[in-house]
């Protein structure tokens, strides 16, 4: 006799705790306002992403297609993954003398981890994080970037324009 | 080597049979895989398997320098990922004898403590979905995407984050930090009762979590148990009490012991846990101190000639870094005493006696993070 009462009071208890989380459930159905859940894709143009999100890492260009990179390739060597490769050409000053310019900054995103390593060790500000986040592509190999831009070279020095 | 393998595969006998459990099960949270021997519902035998998930973590780090390594060890517990970053930047500190800002220890702490929120939040929504109430799972998502948007602002991701750097962190903190924290431990505060509604007052739950699973605290020392599952069976084990590191030498907080061992006790300490957490994110937002929030280290890190070890308290138990260095910019040696190892060598005794159904109410209680185990 006891077993059995035990047995439904304990089925009882069950479903009174079920119904109070079910309480606790339907009262955010009533209450639409503290529903957090956002859909994606649909809200895309008021998505929030914070201006530190790491999507990628870009080459910041000025408007006469200039950069800063000095391809010193401090970044190549504190890359944990080799995802970059810096491959710099020597081009004729007007004075006679050689100098060593970039030529091409080759970055693989499909073996980055967005570590921000080369970004940390750039001494001249040259690469940044960009806040992208949808690169899928269909095939790995267009995964692989060139940063900078066609035509585009090192930005004089400031303390050469002062003078 | 083949008699070395067969031994041990478990052997059945007529009356008893054998299952695998995973590599590919959702209650295993990962690729492990568990070798059961059954009388009927009954667990007679268990043998876990690794290796599903090795990456070789140690040995990656042998061929990277100081500051590369450290990015790697977010892979293993991804859930305390900061955390493990901060015991790789604190041993190499020790072996360059750096000062660390009093802002970088702050701010690192705080974090650590965000991750350990974060991490238990995600354990106790998927503790509830183990057991087949999947509303938890939602309730904890919620806080826990205040805490991964607190991350992301600061540090720029949310889950493997790379912020700690040898010498202090990666960037300072946002403008927002100081407010969304704020927000969110006063959300938090407000939302907890929901937890206890939803499954610590459940009967459900706590029949099928109490006297289950027990640990006596003799076993939980000889297989040195650490985190939330030794201090369920009554150890005093909490590395931020015993060795703080950081800025844990400023707060006050008490270290949540249960003597029951089983596993509703490791739940409570863990929900008790996250209010202390919520104590020592409170006593530290508003001090953090002003100042350089990094001291640059010049050029090539290189350690010199010698031993290291530091220990840290990730969310899951003790992390131990143990490094050897040659002198040379790349480790020697690395070696990572992880939590989730230890922890695992609890399951048999925990099951061994219980039925197949309570296995999933150990294995969620253990908290289990295999990649960690791997490494
Ligand atoms: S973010 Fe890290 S992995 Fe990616 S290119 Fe820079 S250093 Fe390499
Ligand atoms: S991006 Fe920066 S670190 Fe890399 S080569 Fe250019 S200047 Fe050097």
């Amino acid at each position: 006799m006891n077993a059995a009462k035990r047995y439904f009071t304990s089925i009882f208890k069950a479903i009174v705790a079920l119904l109070k989380g079910m309480k606790l459930t339907g009262s955010y159905l009533v209450r639409p306002s503290k529903i957090l859940t956002q859909q994606y894709p649909e809200n895309r143009d008021t998505l929030y992403i914070p201006q530190r999100f790491k999507g990628r890492v870009v080459m910041p260009h000025d408007e006469n297609n200039e950069h800063n990179c000095t391809a010193c390739t401090l970044c190549q060597l504190a890359c944990p993954n080799g995802s970059i490769q810096i491959i710099s050409k020597n081009i004729d000053m007007p004075d006679g003398t050689k100098k060593k310019v970039l030529d091409r900054w080759v970055y693989n995103l499909g073996s980055c981890t967005l570590c921000q390593l080369c970004i940390d060790a750039c001494p001249s500000d040259a690469i940044v994080m960009d806040n992208g986040f949808e690169f899928s592509v269909y095939d790995k190999s267009k995964l692989i970037y060139e940063l900078n831009r066609p035509g585009s070279r090192l930005k004089e020095k400031k303390t050469e324009k002062q003078a | 080597m083949e008699q070395h393998i067969e031994s041990h595969i478990i052997q059945s006998s007529d009356d008893e049979f054998i299952i695998n459990v995973g590599p590919q099960h959702p209650s295993t949270h990962g690729v492990l895989h568990l070798q059961l021997k059954l009388d009927g519902e009954k667990i007679v035998d268990l043998r876990p398997f690794l290796g599903y998930i090795h990456r070789g973590i140690e040995k990656m780090s042998e061929s990277l320098t100081y500051k590369q390594f450290i990015y790697l060890t977010s892979r293993m517990d991804y859930l305390s990922a900061h955390i493990n970053n901060q015991a790789c930047c604190l041993v190499i500190e020790k072996g360059l004898q750096t000062e660390v800002p009093e802002r970088a220890k702050v701010i690192r702490t705080l974090m650590a403590e965000l991750t350990r929120l974060a991490s238990h939040q995600l354990w106790w929504g998927s503790t509830g979905l183990d057991m087949g109430a999947v509303s938890p799972f939602f309730y904890a998502f919620r806080e826990r995407e205040m805490i991964l948007e607190i991350f992301e602002e600061t540090c720029g991701s949310r889950l493997t984050m790379n912020y700690c750097v040898p010498g202090g962190v990666m960037n300072d903190i946002h403008p927002d930090f100081v407010r969304k924290v704020k927000q969110l431990i006063k959300q938090f505060r407000e939302n907890i009762h929901e937890y206890d509604e939803l499954l610590t007052g459940n009967p459900i739950f706590q029949s099928r979590t109490q006297g289950i699973g027990y640990l006596s605290k003799e076993d939980a020392i000889a297989l040195s148990c650490s985190g939330p599952v030794a201090r369920a069976s009554g150890i005093s084990c909490d590395v931020r009490k015993k060795n703080p590191y950081d800025a844990y030498d400023r707060v006050s907080f008490d270290e949540i012991i249960a003597t029951e061992g089983d596993c509703f006790a490791r739940y409570r300490v863990r929900l008790e846990e996250m209010k202390q957490s919520m104590n020592i994110i409170e006593q530290l937002i508003d001090n953090i101190p002003t100042g350089e929030y990094r001291t640059k280290i010049k050029g090539i890190i290189k350690l010199p000639v010698g031993e290291y070890y530091q220990r840290v308290e990730t969310a899951r138990g003790e992390l131990g870094v143990y490094l050897v260095s040659d002198g040379s910019n790349k480790p020697y040696r690395i070696k990572f005493r992880t939590p989730n190892f230890s922890n695992l060598g609890a399951l048999k005794p925990m099951s061994l006696g219980g039925k197949i159904g309570d296995l999933v109410a150990i294995m969620a209680s253990l908290d289990l993070i295999i990649p960690d185990i791997d490494r």
